[in-house]
This record gives structure tokens, sequence and C-alpha cells, in this order.
């Protein structure tokens, strides 16, 4: 078939609303009679609730309801209402204590916003601040105070410490005193990686409204399906009667992928009876989702020439108060730790600790860099200290396609070699260096998606036009455009006969989520059945019609093609149905099958990985790190929409450039954040971007999904921050294992001598 | 209390009385029902919610509502002329630019005062014209590309 719609930088669907100010974001959408919500919180992280007195926010004229944690109802899930993804532990509001800065102990609907902010500074909080954990050695120490009630926490071995969990994955038959042995070079260190926000430049927002058939709450949220879920499940109802709206988010990065104040506000507008309003500060987006921060402990051994002999890892997360998603972050990351390489023996033990900190989620790379930084910089070090090109010990150690690198799992899925040698020439590797400039590179590899399942409706209209019903949410990483241009291709229609469907419960069938950087191979994969469905219908109907057999009948490029003449899908359609009409309705479902025994569940629909290479200049004076160059390299399949997926990688890229070079949340000693907002938080500006910014992509078709892709979006996060470091080393002299680099940071060490400046040979 | 105000919008007459500590975005937003400019960090650091008072790229969230009594505002609303996109609207969608759109109606604005006092700007003068405007899902240079673009365009 002739290829007309795929690997085309076709323009973005509901780009011009976009451009026009016409797309309506959660914050954008108007009910009739609306109340406006403020959420009451405390000016610490840990305190023990008393009473919270409402009389005089009451009387504040318009105010319709103040909710605490003791006017919720009950439900199945014990006396207060409690939720989560993966752990039922969170509270719709606060009870008996607050966990993290921020916690709503109480929320206020009212007619206006200036009424609801009225009323919430005046509820009265009688409460008795306490001790807070609020650093992986304070959540560790026993004599630390338990973030979570034991009680909620049932059965759970560790319910009496604030270890949420742990997970230890072990492989190498030279693991122990062999691996030692053969180990002519151990490096042993620790990393750290800081508390970090998505920072969307949309905030939170949610509204909910009771209906006749249950409710409907409105959400940017990434994972429809998932909120449907928690909510039903809080609110003791069937699925059926939760219909969850997802306009497309400003940004979502994960921090909007799993519920945050939805149940919240479900319980709102059941209470008030009317439909209710929330759009959190930006303030308050740093307070309810945030990125696990990290300390990895790694020994790393290497023979003579190079090659890993083992890598022992011990790497704490310091997660918040509830679960959220924190587990799956995790287990998943600290799975693939060990990153692109063979690594014959590996010992990872990973803790996800509780903290009376903001509750951390999902974020671009699901834990991938902080493992990342480490791994990657340990073998920057073996290298400087075996005299190895950096270059060429990643070579050494890079497994061929097809080569298992962690037993027994999806094994190496592309030419990651060529990986390598893309970023050395674009970053011109080999060129000689101006004093205080450097280079590195990194490699970053995340596990994709395991098990999980989209299902997909077509329908092919009586004119021949086409309307998609899909649970992808569209967060700027271009999914509509993308499963448009697949169904253009697989029905021959034009792009725009063809109408996306998405984030409507009630009208799309089920998805598991916008995560993991799925949707393209996932949803792809569902859509090219769902058309193949209609095509094998409608050659039924042409041959059942027109009396043709139907091995002589041919649907392509949007014809039916008879022996004697073509037949558009229209005239097809009109022959068939007559005047009453019809449609044709294809379905598809594209799953990955749960292993029960597999550490994650399934094992990962394929790997995303990217290469990048950095070159940089440091002003010794300052500390400042410029980034002259950045070169990024992902083997990505096939770009069905080129620009869409380096504008993905580059935006990643610029993501890490953040948490490599300035961001970190900053907690004092109450657990308050002290950089809490845009003035004090810096993200990258446009003035903070590379001198050059250098996308490439690696298009071999070796990809599961659609016409050979694999899946993009989170690739450009991973291996940022080591390329970088290591950069910084050859530039400025400096070890630093701890991020972000911050002028401040990178001064320090050039004063104190910290570290010392590895001197690699470049021999390629 | 409210304060009668009058101003233009998008060429538009508007009067109508607003509390003395609403800014001009919320007049926009939630009583003209203008939602291009958008709230992100209502301390005039993101740049989403600017708009043009007086042909002057403003952060909306920084001007009270009352303060704009007898001016000219003009949001992103009101650039597309009878269906047909401003250059910049076109260079942003040709580029690439266009991520998750949201930071893209103050982007867009902020570009558009900057090539009123700079038709023909350098790319550093791009970025600085920008640097108030912040965007999360990009690497900015589509952006600068889009910006150049359309400058190109209007030559």
């Amino acid at each position: 078939m002739d290829n007309h719609w795929i690997g085309r930088s076709a323009e973005r669907v509901g780009g011009v609303d976009r451009v026009t100010g016409a797309q309506r974001y959660a914050a954008d959408i108007r009910l009739e009679n609306v109340l406006q919500v403020k959420l009451v919180s405390l000016d610490c992280a840990r305190a023990r609730l008393n009473a919270i007195d409402k009389r005089q926010a009451a009387k504040i004229e318009g105010v319709r309801c103040i909710l605490t944690a003791g006017d919720l109802p009950g439900s199945p899930l014990g006396p207060t209402p409690r939720y989560g993804p993966t752990h039922a532990d969170r509270p719709v509001l606060a009870v008996g204590e607050t966990r993290f800065f921020g916690e709503p102990v109480a929320a206020v609907a009212a007619e206006s916003e200036d009424g609801a902010e009225l009323a919430r500074s005046l509820i009265r909080v009688d409460y008795e601040e306490l001790p807070a954990v609020l650093t992986i050695d304070a959540a560790l120490d026993p004599a630390s105070p338990l973030v979570q009630d034991p009680e909620i926490r049932g059965t759970d071995p560790r319910a009496h410490t604030n270890i949420l969990d742990e997970w230890h994955f072990e492989w190498g038959p030279g693991w122990g005193d062999v691996a030692r042995a053969e180990a002519q070079c151990v490096i042993e260190n620790d990393y750290t990686f800081p508390m970090v926000t998505h920072f969307a430049i949309e905030p939170h927002a949610f509204l909910a409204a009771p209906d006749s058939n249950g409710v409907t709450i409105w959400s940017p949220t990434q994972h429809p399906f998932v909120l449907q879920r928690v909510v039903a499940s809080v609110l003791g109802w069937p699925i059926s009667r939760v219909r969850i709206v997802a306009p497309d988010p400003g940004g979502g990065f994960g921090g909007k992928g799993w519920p945050k104040y939805e149940p919240l506000m479900a319980f709102l507008a059941l209470q008030t009876g009317r439909p209710v309003r929330l759009v959190l500060s930006l303030e308050e987006t740093f307070q309810a989702a945030r990125r696990t921060s990290a300390r990895v402990h790694i020994r790393s051994g290497f023979d003579v020439s190079g090659q890993i002999v083992f890598q022992d890892i011990r790497a704490d997360f310091l997660i918040g108060a509830y679960a959220d998603i924190a587990a799956r972050v995790v287990s998943k990351a600290s799975y693939a730790a060990c990153g692109p390489y063979r690594t014959p023996n590996a010992r990872i033990a990973a803790r996800a600790l509780l903290s009376h900190t903001t509750p951390s989620t999902a974020f671009r790379g699901f834990g991938t860099p902080q493992a990342s930084w480490a791994v990657e910089s340990q073998l920057n070090e073996a290298a400087g200290k075996l005299g190895i090109d950096r270059l060429e010990i990643r070579r050494r150690n890079l497994p061929a396609r097809g080569e298992a690198f962690i037993p027994g799992d999806t094994p190496a899925d592309g030419d990651w070699l060529l990986a390598l040698t893309k970023a050395a020439d674009a970053i011109g590797w080999h060129d000689p260096l101006p004093s205080n400039r450097g280079r590195g590179v990194s490699f970053g590899l995340k596990s994709s998606s395991t098990a999980s399942a989209s299902f997909v409706i077509a329908r092919l209209h009586y004119d021949g036009s086409a309307s998609i019903l899909s649970g992808t949410s569209d967060m700027g990483q271009g999914a509509r455009t993308v499963l448009t241009q697949i169904a253009a291709q697989e029905l021959g229609i034009a792009p725009d006969r063809i109408a996306m469907i998405m984030g409507d419960t009630s009208v799309v069938p089920f998805d598991s989520s916008t995560s993991a950087s799925r949707s393209t191979v996932f949803m792809g994969n569902a859509l090219i059945k769902a058309c193949r469905d209609i095509k094998l219908q409608l050659r039924r109907m042409a041959s059942e019609t027109l009396q043709v057999a139907e091995d002589a009948i041919a649907v392509e490029a949007g014809r039916i093609r008879l022996p004697d003449r073509d037949v558009s899908y229209a005239d097809l359609l009109k022959a068939c149905f007559g005047p009453p009409r019809g449609e044709v309705i294809g379905v598809g479902q594209e799953r990955n099958r749960y292993i029960a025994d597999h550490p994650l569940g399934g094992k990962p629909a394929f790997w995303e990985l990217m290469c990048a290479a950095a070159e940089v200049e440091v002003d010794l004076e300052t500390g400042m790190v410029q980034i002259l160059k950045l070169v990024l390299v992902s083997d990505i399949g096939k770009a069905l929409n080129p620009a869409q997926v380096e504008g993905q990688d580059e935006g990643a890229a610029v993501m890490g450039l953040g948490h490599t070079l300035m961001e970190q949340l900053i907690l004092d000693e109450r657990g308050r954040i002290l950089n809490l907002g845009s003035l004090d938080y810096r993200i990258p500006t446009v003035e903070d971007t590379p001198l050059k910014l250098h996308s490439i992509l690696i298009e071999n078709g070796d990809g599961p999904g659609p016409y050979g892709a694999k899946g993009a979006g989170e690739g450009g996060i991973l291996a940022i921050a080591a390329a970088i470091g290591s950069a910084v080393n050859e530039a400025a002299g400096v070890t630093i294992r701890d991020l972000p680099l911050t002028p401040e940071r990178v001064w320090r060490a050039i004063e104190g001598g910290t570290g010392h400046r590895f001197l690699w040979p470049v021999s390629y | 209390m409210k304060i009668p105000v009058s101003l233009r919008v998008n060429g538009q007459a508007h009067s109508l009385e607003v509390h003395a500590h609403h800014t001009l975005l919320e007049l926009l937003r939630d009583r003209l029902n203008l939602t291009g400019a958008k709230e992100c960090c209502a301390e005039g650091e993101c740049g989403a919610c600017t708009v043009l008072l007086n042909g002057r790229a403003v952060n909306s969230c920084l001007i009270l509502a009352v303060e704009a009594d007898g001016e000219e505002v003009v949001t992103i609303e009101g650039l597309a002329a009878n269906g047909r996109l401003d250059p910049l609207q076109s260079a942003f969608l040709e580029k690439g630019a266009v991520q998750c759109g949201f930071c893209i109606p103050g982007m867009i604005m902020a570009a558009k005062y900057l090539l009123a006092t700079n038709p023909h700007p350098t790319v550093p003068e791009i970025q600085a014209g920008l640097a108030g405007n912040l965007c999360r899902c990009g690497g900015y240079s589509r952006i600068v590309d889009a910006v150049a673009a359309a400058a190109k365009a209007e030559r």
C-alpha cells in the first residue's frame, strides 16, 4: 500500500486551537451553577489534628459546604475513605494527623472563589506540630516516628517500619567471591538525586458534578480509566456509575497520571448536589506531586579491559507520605538499573521509604534517571581509572541485538552501538577541546510498558469519514496526531475526515494508561487491528451486496477494488444499507500479557533507549555550566511523525537539564518547601537551553509497534545528568555525585578541590 | 465594592464593574470568557497570561483589572483575523513549536510584542524576548525557530 501518512511530520491535530486560544483545558471549562472549592492545609508537614472550627468560615456569604474528614461518609474500605492506585492508603482528607506539607485537612465550597478564599482563611485548626521524617536516614532510623499508621498496612510485615516495600533482584553465576576476584577495578560511591517537581505549565484542575447516573469528574488525567476505577472504589460504586471526562492535559509528565484530589471532588459534588470546581495554584501543585529523590549506593566491578563484572546496587528512594504509584516506580527502575549493558552478575536492592513529604509519583523516566545517574557515572570513573575512552568502555559492554542482558527478559532490541557512534560523531568526540570545556556521553535505558491493555473502536460513517474512539490522553506528546496518521494510512482516508475522540470514559473503550511511552505501540497496534476489522467487513459487504467473490475484492487506499471497477466507501455503504443508513464498526485490542512470576508482572514490550552526548563550558570563577552542545540519539524503530518525536526528545532533554543543573525542592526542618513556586524554584528558560540541540533518530523498523515503531517521549531525559556530569569533570576537574550541579556546588568543588580530573584517552 | 471599568478587548468595547482586587487576567477569563490567556504561577514568572496592553506585552496576572480602565487589550483570541492565522500562529504550527499548548498563547503574545518592537530579531534577541515565558514540553528551539520564521515571513 502506498505510504501516504506514516513518517511524515503531519501538523498537530488540535494545533490550530492551541495557537488561537480556543483549546479548552480543564480550568477553561465552565459549568452552570458551579461552586468554587479551596483547600485548607497547615504550615508544617506533620501535625496532630485536635479540632477544626468551621464556625466563622460557615458564616461567610455563599459558603455552601465545609468538609473535613469527620464529615465524610464511611466507605467499604473502612471508616475513613482511602484511595490509591496500588495501596488504598491515602485519606480523602487528613484524618488524625497530617503527613505532608500541604495535605488538605478541609475543603470549602462556595458560590465564588473570593468567598471560598475568605472562608478558607477563617477555618481554625487546633493542631500540635510533630517531628517529621524528611530524609532517607531519618526514614531508616528505627527511632523515627512511623509515617503511616500500621493499622492501615494490614498484614504487611514492614508495617512497623517506614519501608513501604523493598525489592531484591539478583542474577549471575559468578556472584560472590568469583565475581569479586575477577573484578580488577572496583569502584564504590554514593550518588544522590534531588526531589523535583513536574511543573507542568497547567496546574491541576478538577471539576465534579452529580448526575442522574452517579457522578462525572473532569480532570486532565493521563489515565481516565485508572481514575474511574479508583473513584468508583472509594465511593463503593460500580465503575459504570462514574464518568471521567479528561480534557487534553496542559502537560503531564507523570504528575497527572494517578488520582490526586478527584475523590475529594466526588464527595463534595455528592454532598452539595452541585457541580464543584477546584483549580490548584502552582504552589499547591508543587505540594500535590513530585519525583522521588534517591540515594544510590553502588559498587561496580570491572576487569582490566573495562568489562563489567558485577554491579552491586542499593538504591533508597524517598517517597512521600502515601504510596501513589511510587512502589511501581522503584521496582521498575531498580529492576533495569544496570542500564543497557551486559552485566554478568548483579545484585540490586531497592527500598521505597515513606516520609512526611509530598507523595512522589510517576515522573518522566519513572525512576530511571536516578539509577542512570549512578551507573553511568560509575562507568565514567572506571574508564578514567583504567585508562579507557568513555566511548570504548561503553562499546565493550553493550549487548548485541538479540542478546539478553537481564536473564530471561526481553533481549536487546536495537542497534545500540550505532546510537553511541552517531552520538560521538555528532558531538565531535575526537575534536580538540579548548580549556574549561569538556564532553560527556551517557546512555539511558528504560523498561517500557509491561502487562497492559489498549482497546479501541473505529467507526466508518455512512459518508466514508471515520471516528476513532480511544482512551489515550494527548498531553502534548501528540497522540491525536499519530493515531490519526495511523487511521488515515490504514483506512486510506484523509486526516481531515477523521475525528479522534478521546478522554471520556462514557464514550471510549478501556485503556490502561497513557504512560511508559506505550500509546503509539499499544493503542497504535489496537487501532491497526480495528481498521483491518473494518476492511474485512467491507470486503464481506461488497461481496454480498455487489455479488462478487470475496477473494476478488481488495480494500486499499480508501477504495473497494473490484475486478472491473472501484467503489468508494460511501457508495458501498449506500448500496449496502440503503435509506435507513448505517455504519461499519471495527474494534481492536492490544494486550501484553501478565506474567505472575515475572518481577514486573510482564516483560517490557520494548526498551526505550537514549544516548546523549554533551559539550559544556564551565566558568571556573562562578561555577556556571553552559551547555554548548547537546546531542540526543534515540532508537525508536520508526518515527511515525519525526517532528513530534524530535520535539519530545528535545523537551525531555531540556527537562533533564533541569534536574541536572538547577532544580531541587528544598525543605526546612518542619518539612515545608522553602522554594515553593516559580520565583524560587527555577526550571530551564529559553536562555538556559543548549546553544546547539541536535536530535537524531535511529529508524531500523525493529519495534513491536505500528510499522516497526517503538515508544518515545521519555528517552530524552534518561541520560542527561551523567553526560553533563562527565563533561563538567573534564572541563573543571571536579567530581560531583550529587545533583543538581548548581553553580554553587560546582564552584565549591572547584575551590575545595574535591575529586580529581579523570584522564580519559580519546581513542575510538 | 465594585468599580466601573471600560476597556477595549480585541477591538471590542466592554463596560463592566469589577472588584478592586481582581486582576486583568481574571477579568478576561472569568468575566469575558476569553480563556486563551492562562494562569500558571500567578506571580509574573511564567508568562502564560501574557497579553498586549496598549501594545505592550504584560503579565495580565500582575495588572489589576481597574488599571486597564480606558485601555486597549489584545489577547490571543484577537490575533487571527477573519479565520486567517497570524504569521506567528502559522509559524508555530509549521515549526512544530506547539506541544501541550498551554504556554503557547502567552508565548505568541510575547513574540508579537517582540516583533512589533524589533521586526528582525537575532536569535539571542528572540531568546531575551521570550525569557519570561516558560514552556515545559519542548526544548524551546522550535519556538525560537518559529519566531524567526514569522519575522522572515513578514519581511
